[in-house]
């Protein structure tokens, strides 16, 4: 391109009225070899946005956020817990023995109880005659302050 | 959108997302970690993404949000930008490596202007942005960008030229 050409471009491109395609000439013009000494310091502009604009980003990106992580070990809570209630159910249930021998405890027991009470049923009842001996005497005492 | 979609939309956008965030950020290995950190978050809101009329721009527009926010976090902390990226530009007399002074010299430059400049030259001359899309992403007038951009490439110009005269940088 002349250079001309060039400097009216360099004057729009300062003013920031050029358009992308403009701008792009203006790039290629000034990636090559000769340049005129008075616009070496475009060259050196020029050579910057374009080493710029190869830059790129290497290192991996994940996409895994640690929130997710969190709900997992949630989860895990959840599921640790449930297996430990579990296993002591399995563990606190007495064994068929254990059970037989309950339950002979509570047959022996209803039947030690069952014995108590009829004798102190007896026993009420023995008492209960002796109140009304008690009664029938004391009527006879009181009858003449009546 | 699904994850697919997803991979082949969004995903190639990483470089862009990683220059800008550089751009801004200065220190590599931060703009590394926003780049992650800003694809963790598209990808959390993938399915709303296609609401979006533009996801380039939008992804654009959170970077830029993000990178400036990480800036003004860090300073209140008062903590200085500590960054070793760009080389010591020392000054030759020949001309090859003094066009590589030169490309070097342009980084700093940019690098001073201010956050707003940084980003528009960003998005215009590496990226290729259109004006509109860059003023959706800093939701300005097209007209504001040109100003804002033409100011930045004179002073990066001004400079230029200065540093080449004296010979100092």
């Amino acid at each position: 391109m002349e250079l001309a050409n060039i400097e009216k471009l360099i004057e729009k491109y300062e003013n920031a009225e050029t358009s992308l395609q403009e701008e792009q000439m203006l790039k290629e013009y000034f990636l090559q070899k000769d340049i005129p000494d008075h616009l070496f310091e475009y060259k050196a502009l020029f050579h910057y946005f374009n080493d710029s604009s190869t830059e790129h980003f290497t290192k991996p990106i994940t996409l895994k956020s640690k929130k997710a992580y969190w709900k997992w070990m949630s989860v895990a809570a959840v599921a640790l817990l449930l297996i430990g209630i579990y296993s002591i159910n399995i563990f606190d249930k007495p064994s068929d023995t254990e059970r037989q021998e309950a339950e002979f405890a509570l047959l022996e027991t209803k039947k030690a109880f069952q014995l108590i009470s009829q004798n102190l049923n007896k026993g009420e009842n023995v008492a209960f005659a002796g109140l009304q001996e008690f009664e029938k005497a004391q009527n006879k005492i009181f009858k003449t302050n009546k | 959108m699904n994850q697919a979609e997803f991979l082949n939309t969004v995903l190639p956008l990483k470089d862009k997302v990683f220059r800008l965030a550089k751009r801004l950020l200065i220190s590599i290995d931060e703009a590394e970690d926003a780049t992650q950190e800003l694809f963790l978050k598209l990808w959390k809101n993938k399915k709303k993404l296609t609401k979006y009329r533009s996801v380039e721009a939008f992804a654009m527009t959170m970077t830029k949000n993000y990178c400036l926010d990480q800036l003004k976090a860090k300073r209140s902390n008062n903590l200085t930008l500590v960054h070793s990226n760009y080389k010591d530009t020392t000054i030759s007399l020949e001309r090859s490596i003094e066009l590589k002074d030169c490309v070097n010299r342009v980084h700093s430059l940019i690098e001073n202007l201010p956050e707003k400049q940084k980003i528009i030259i960003q998005l215009r001359d590496i990226e290729n942005f259109e004006f509109e899309e860059i003023g959706k992403i800093l939701d300005l007038q097209p007209t504001a960008v040109r100003v804002s951009l033409s100011r930045a490439r004179k002073t990066i110009r001004e400079q230029l030229i200065k540093q080449q005269n004296y010979g100092i940088s």
